[in-house]
């Protein structure tokens, strides 16, 4: 019977570990529509940012921000680097991690030379291992990631750009579609994307207070702060979204090797019985 | 009455929107009283109080900690900063990003993932030698 116990004990240990799946499954889908939510909440700042944005693209600036203008020469790109601090999240991180590697490879390739920041537990480590150059870090930013905590990896590379550093910022991250689809994505930050608006029929200019330069310093820094906060809260989303389908695929694939376990199970039982009775009647017949 | 339309947002959420018949906010140059039809105007926000006057004549008050006015004729927006900003406190964030990346790249092997790689050997191998028991006595 020494072979039905050990069966038993597997069973049991996978029912365990399926009890944990299923509770990780089910706190991924609560969490997920709390990321939601934060994700819609801060909509409406980034929509009013692109339209000040519009809006001064429009205007007459008779100054010339460094962010919008587009630099010939590219020696050092950029990267900020979105990633989730826990794993068990199937291969959100690292499809986003392989993805990104190309770029980076072709970059190199080129000569030209990666500085990236991390923002996450997992992109630090597996950017350590690597021949590029880390240049800021920050993890542990929890379930309702702040503003205030992302300001130093930004500023970081932001004046990298401003001194001349890094001629081109990217940003990679892992864009929520829905609750099934999560999509690596890089985007352009930094220098920003031309608007495709066309310049407007009439020539107006703001008043600036105090002047132009401070004013669209501030406002490009935040621009710059309300993209990378966004793409926080969307690779937020897609981490839980990414385990609640992990841990529903671990469970059902528990549930399976539970029901395979139990039919060896069985017949490990009933040989054990049937060896029993032939002893019981071979020793009768001895009688 | 002609009204502007105000609204006031931060990074995090939504905190105001709705016609005002003035909008009153401290800029960075001084005191700014916002009626409809005010030439197009940016300017930095300090910290403190902007006034919202609603059409109904009834005031409401918000508090940001810096962030931007933007004056087009018929809209006011503020986009509010969540956080305390000043030059020496995002100086010091960024030094403490940097920090944490040279603590990160400083200690390769970190001595808590050694730990989690060897206990997870150590459970590979006791489950490799239980299935081994397991086929042997299935096979007596």
């Amino acid at each position: 019977m020494a072979g039905a116990r050990e069966i038993r004990t597997k069973i049991k240990s996978v029912a365990n570990t399926r009890k944990v799946t299923r509770a990780l499954e089910m706190v991924s889908a609560s969490k997920i529509r709390k990321a939601q939510d934060l994700m819609k909440a801060s909509r409406p700042y980034a929509r009013l940012m692109r339209q000040v944005i519009g809006h001064i693209a429009h205007a007459n600036v008779e100054f010339k921000h460094p962010f919008l203008v587009e630099r010939e020469h590219v020696k050092r790109v950029g990267y900020v680097v979105v990633s989730t601090d826990r794993g068990l999240c199937g291969g959100l991180n690292t499809n986003l991690f392989r993805r990104l590697l190309a770029e980076i490879r072709e970059w190199q390739n080129k000569g030209v030379e990666v500085d990236v920041v991390c923002i996450g537990q997992k992109a630090t480590q597996f950017f350590r291992r690597l021949k590029v150059n880390m240049v800021g870090s920050v993890t542990h930013l929890g379930e309702k990631p702040q503003i205030a905590e992302l300001i130093g990896v930004i500023k970081v590379m932001l004046d990298e750009y401003t001194a001349g550093r890094v001629d081109r910022l990217n940003l990679a991250y892992n864009d929520f579609v829905n609750t099934m689809t999560q999509k690596p994505t890089i985007d352009a930050l930094l220098p920003l994307p031309p608007s495709e608006q066309l310049a407007s029929t009439h020539a107006w200019d703001y008043l600036y207070e105090p002047d132009a330069a401070t004013v669209l310093e501030h406002v490009l820094t935040r621009y710059v702060e309300s993209l990378v906060y966004q793409a926080v809260l969307e690779n937020l989303a897609s981490e839980h979204a990414a385990r609640m389908v992990a841990m529903k695929a671990a469970s059902d694939n528990a549930t399976k090797a539970i029901g395979s376990l139990t039919l060896v199970y069985n017949k490990a039982r009933q040989a054990a019985i049937t060896q029993e009775i032939s002893e019981i009647v071979g020793g009768a017949a001895a009688v | 009455m002609s009204t502007i339309h105000c609204d006031i947002v931060s990074a995090e959420e939504e905190i105001f929107s709705g016609e005002a018949q003035m909008v009153i906010a401290t800029g960075e140059m001084g005191e700014l009283g916002i009626a409809p039809r005010h030439a197009p105007l940016i300017t930095r926000l300090k910290p403190g109080q902007v006034r919202v006057q609603l059409a109904s004549g009834e005031e409401q008050f918000f508090y940001v900690s810096g962030g931007m006015l933007e004056v087009q004729p018929t809209v006011v927006t503020v986009l509010a900063d969540t956080a305390i900003r000043a030059k020496d406190l995002d100086e010091s964030a960024a030094r403490k990003a940097k920090d944490e990346a040279e603590r990160a790249l400083s200690n390769r092997t970190d001595a808590l993932e050694v730990a989690q790689a060897q206990a997870q050997l150590a459970q590979a191998l006791a489950q490799l030698q239980a299935l081994e028991k397991l086929r042997q006595s299935l096979k007596h």
